[in-house]
């Protein structure tokens, strides 16, 4: 049985920070992702990283943008741990090899983003979650003592008689072998869960496994209901435009000519938060200013044209690969489209959960930093901080203890669901035709507006789903990477998500952030400045409540 | 919606038999991806298709096959224009197989760790500063920070090490994508071990030198990463900033065509050799100690030229120059007065001049 003092579920930022961070805490270290770790999905984050490091910002203006962002729903004892540790982190990181965009002198210099009122954010082009993930991939290979488990599929957390968390349970994707692994500490860094919805800006990877995992083990998730829909998305393949193009000066545009960003936010304009700018624009698009392709119009030519090759170089590409469009010459068709979850496995501010032992950090747990709606930039920050803050955390934890006893029953069972899986008569649908009903249901129903009424077929379809991934067909009886086995696997794990999604949505009867309801369009602080956590249970999710933690900032108007 | 067929090359370990072609009908808009139509395929049709996938828009590096004989990424490849390539190749079926030059694990799924990510481990891949790092950031010029940025810019996809031709005659040459890597740390003003990278790189007999400037990965790479250039520009710090002389003489090699075109205008190509292994030329002895060995081994290749007629003995010790030799002159004067390296890079684009000029080639000086 591999065993390790701390496991670490996913390599993407929070899971390769949290390894390292764990490792030279002195721990022994696994880190076992489903995919390569250059593969994962903060390769997609283009933007850049949030930090007050400039002479003239400070990390409490950081921290109450952020507050602010969240519509007061964040946590402000971890918004100040954050915002104070990440002028730090930026320069660990670049000391660790980041190629960050210098100035004219030579040092670090920063973009502008969405719902910040300084330029605080630092870049490498458009391309800066890619070249932190490569440049920590570059740390983990530098670094013998963190095992590194590449390609193998999680199914099950295992715990000890006691609750304490004893390691997991967990699939070669090359050969299909399956493996109980020791743990003193689990920590679930493996990202959120947008393969939900349809389309999205996610990866195919983003289906939610961690929160799932977490779930069924018994930790109560957070805010599942807030799920950021970014602005600035192509129709159809949901793929991102950066709000990097918005930080450079790119303004938005109905299908009447107007800048309609002035009507909704006229001081921030196109930089005002993603769920004002997003509702704005699917404003103009329900009430028929939009194109008819159920678009608004993004401009990016009138960014210099050096300054667009220098620094929004990806999105050329996409423009030109993915839309057909040169976006240094004619405006770019967008909508808003679904693209981070707020919400995740509730933590404290050092990625422990409720379970003794188990940890999360990044776009699963919700900690929370972001609340009700995330600011630009501040994601890549969050992995980083709190990956960080889990992996120390659970090195010290681990040095205090004896190896919990992980029971070989558990992978017995995990490798009897999966024969049954394997071996099922082909009856049921296809993995495919429930995820796209799934995704379709809940991008209608879940999406920038909701009401009860959308929410309560929401989650009547989403429940019949779960009934119907019972009987899931599979086509691959083989063990050497069999795709279709994870797919019914993922399919389970998305549901579950779902389910949450749309509970917590029905629950929250307010509007705030990510969440607004056509029913309760105003923000009601006397009922609703509370987390919204939900707990497992065979009749579904168990709701209760928890206090918002206000620090130094009280809750007042948001506009932009 | 217009149809496609999509042949796949299909391999199941497990089976114990060899690869076969399977034909899989799909209907997508043809701006859709040739990823797309696998993952029709996959879904409606056969879940056992095996292929590596995850963001759908070229970022995670993870579909990189063969479509029509091509190494590309699946994502990014328009299934509509894989159609019409095949049509122009005599094709009714657009071909997609897994990347070359690794084992295949599974239909389109190639193993990777055991070639790709080798190699990568082979270049030191990460920064190697001296002494305590300073207090806030390393100051170092933008434009540095922007050139490494394009080797940064590679997502590991391993297209270009699939259609390496150097490394499918050499299997253990470090090849396109690690060197590309290489060049990441080399050009970085905070790595301190320049040199040793550099005359590691020069002296592995598989090294910079087993590059054969075929354009291949420069044509290949989704994300201009140009690698042959990132190998190139290796080779000019190895020879020009340091004069590494590496073993199997690219250096030599390198400096005797340059200087014979200098002299002649054109390759006098019975000097090459000679000249490739000495100073100056074999007849005034200033042949260089280290390089007898190679001579020898060359003598061969001599005697052959001489059989076929390739090279006539009186055109061996008489080459004619090229008539107008002041344009020979103009050229070399003019890049050896810019005194500073002209290098190709992408990422920097100019305002000034030509629309399309700027995006190719600017003058960068070097740290």
């Amino acid at each position: 049985m591999p065993t390790h003092d701390v496991l670490v579920i996913g390599a993407g930022l929070a899971g390769q920070r949290a390894a390292l961070a764990a490792a030279e805490a002195g721990a022994s270290v696994g880190i076992l992702s489903k995919v390569h770790p250059v593969r994962s999905h903060s390769n997609a984050a283009q933007g850049g990283i949030n930090a007050a490091l400039g002479e003239e910002d400070t990390w409490e203006s950081h921290a109450f943008d952020t507050v602010k962002g969240s519509d007061y729903l964040g946590d402000q004892d971890a918004i100040e741990i954050m915002c104070k540790a990440a002028p730090q982190e930026i320069l660990d990181l670049e000391h660790l090899g980041v190629t960050f965009h210098r100035n004219e002198q030579g040092r670090l210099g920063t973009r502008a983003f969405g719902g910040a009122s300084a330029a605080r954010t630092y870049y490498v082009a458009d391309i800066t979650g890619q070249a932190i993930l490569h440049v920590l991939y570059e740390q983990l290979m530098k670094h013998d003592e963190i095992y590194r488990y590449e390609e193998w599929f999680n199914t099950a957390i295992v715990q000890d008689d006691g609750g304490q968390v004893a390691g997991v349970v967990a699939r070669n994707m090359r050969d299909g072998t399956m493996e109980l692994f020791g743990a003193k500490a689990v920590i679930l860094a493996c990202g959120g869960n947008g393969q939900i919805y349809n389309p999205t800006t996610n990866a195919l990877i983003c289906t939610g496994d961690g929160i799932a995992l977490a779930y069924r083990a018994g930790a109560p998730l957070m805010d599942m209901e807030m799920v950021q829909y970014h602005p600035t998305t192509l129709q159809g393949n949901g793929l991102l435009i950066t709000e990097g193009a918005r930080g450079e000066g790119a303004h938005l545009y109905n299908a009447q000519g107007e800048r309609f960003m002035e009507k909704y936010a006229p001081n921030k304009l196109e930089l005002a938060s993603r769920d004002v700018v997003s509702r704005a624009e699917q404003t103009e698009i329900n009430e028929g200013r939009g194109f008819p392709d159920g678009t608004v119009a993004l401009d990016i030519t009138v960014v210099p044209r050096k300054r667009i090759h220098e620094a929004l170089r990806e999105i050329v590409n996409v423009g030109r690969d993915f839309a057909g469009v040169d976006i240094t010459k004619e405006p770019i068709h967008i909508k808003p489209g679904n693209h981070y979850v707020m919400g995740g496995v509730k933590t404290n501010v050092d990625g422990q959960t409720e379970i003794p032992g188990l940890y999360a950090a990044g776009e699963v747990a919700c900690v929370s930093v972001h609340g009700g709606n995330r600011l630009g930039a501040n994601s890549l920050l969050d992995t980083l901080i709190f990956g960080g803050r889990s992996g120390r955390h659970a090195a010290q934890r681990a040095k205090t203890m004896a190896q919990p006893t992980a029971s070989r029953e558990h992978l017995e069972h995990e490798e009897q669901s999966v024969r049954e899986i394997v071996g099922r008569d082909r009856t049921g649908r296809r993995v495919s035709e429930i995820k796209a009903e799934l995704g379709s249901t809940m991008d209608k129903y879940a999406a920038v507006f909701r009401d009860e009424e959308g929410l309560n077929q929401a989650l009547e379809i989403v429940r019949r789903l779960k009934e119907e991934a019972k009987t899931v067909a599979i086509d691959d009886k083989g063990s050497v990477f069999n795709q279709d086995l994870f797919g019914a696997l993922e399919l389970g794990y998305m549901l579950d998500n779902a389910e949450c999604v749309v509970v917590g949505a029905l629950e929250r009867k307010e509007s705030r952030g990510a969440q607004f309801r056509t029913d309760y369009p105003e923000r009601n602080d006397d009922e609703w400045l509370k987390h919204i956590n939900l707990t497992y249970s065979e009749d579904g999710p168990q709701i209760s409540y928890s206090d918002v933690t206000i620090t130094q900032w009280q809750p007042e108007a948001r506009t932009y | 919606m217009p149809a496609y067929t999509l042949k796949l090359r299909r391999y199941d370990p497990e089976s114990g038999q060899s690869a076969y072609w399977q034909e899989f009908n799909v209907e997508l808009a043809p701006e859709r991806s040739v990823l797309d139509g696998i993952l029709q395929a996959r879904n409606d049709q056969d879940g056992s298709i095996g292929i590596r996938c995850s963001c759908q828009a070229a970022i995670c590096g993870s579909c990189g096959v063969r479509i029509n004989g091509k190494s590309r990424l699946a994502c990014n490849t328009k299934i509509g224009e894989a159609a019409e390539r095949a049509e122009k190749m005599g094709r009714d079926a657009i071909v997609v197989e897994p990347m070359g030059n690794m084992p295949v694990i599974k239909d389109l799924i190639v193993d990777m760790d055991a070639v790709h990510w080798k190699k990568v481990q082979r270049v030191v891949p990460w920064l190697l500063p001296e002494g305590d790092p300073p207090e806030r950031e390393y100051i170092v010029p933008a434009e540095s920070m922007i050139d490494i940025t394009q080797s940064m810019a590679c997502i590991h996809c391993g297209v270009c090490v699939s259609a390496c031709l150097s490394m499918e005659v050499d299997p253990e040459f470090v090849g396109p994508a690690a060197l590309a890597k290489a060049y990441r740390f080399v050009g970085d003003p905070r790595d301190a071990h320049e040199e040793e990278r550099l005359r590691d790189l020069a002296e592995d007999e598989h090294g910079i030198y087993d590059c054969t400037h075929c354009f291949a990965c420069v044509e290949v790479c989704p994300k201009d990463v140009a690698p042959m250039n990132q190998i190139m520009r290796l080779r000019r710090r190895a020879t020009g900033d340091y004069g590494i002389k590496d073993d199997n003489n690219g250096y030599g090699h390198e400096k005797a065509f340059v200087d014979l075109i200098e002299r002649y205008g054109t390759l006098h190509e019975s000097q090459l050799l000679p000249r490739s292994y000495g100073q100056g030329s074999l007849v005034r002895s200033q042949l260089d100690p280290h390089s007898v060995k190679q001579l020898i081994t060359a003598f061969p290749t001599v005697v052959n030229g001489l059989k076929s007629g390739k090279v006539a003995p009186k055109a061996a010790l008489w080459h004619n120059k090229l008539p107008d030799q002041s344009q020979v002159r103009r050229i070399y004067n003019e890049v050896h007065s810019h005194g500073e390296r002209i290098e190709l890079n992408m990422y920097i684009v100019g305002e000034s001049g030509g629309e399309e000029e700027g995006a190719m080639a600017e003058g960068s000086q070097e740290a």
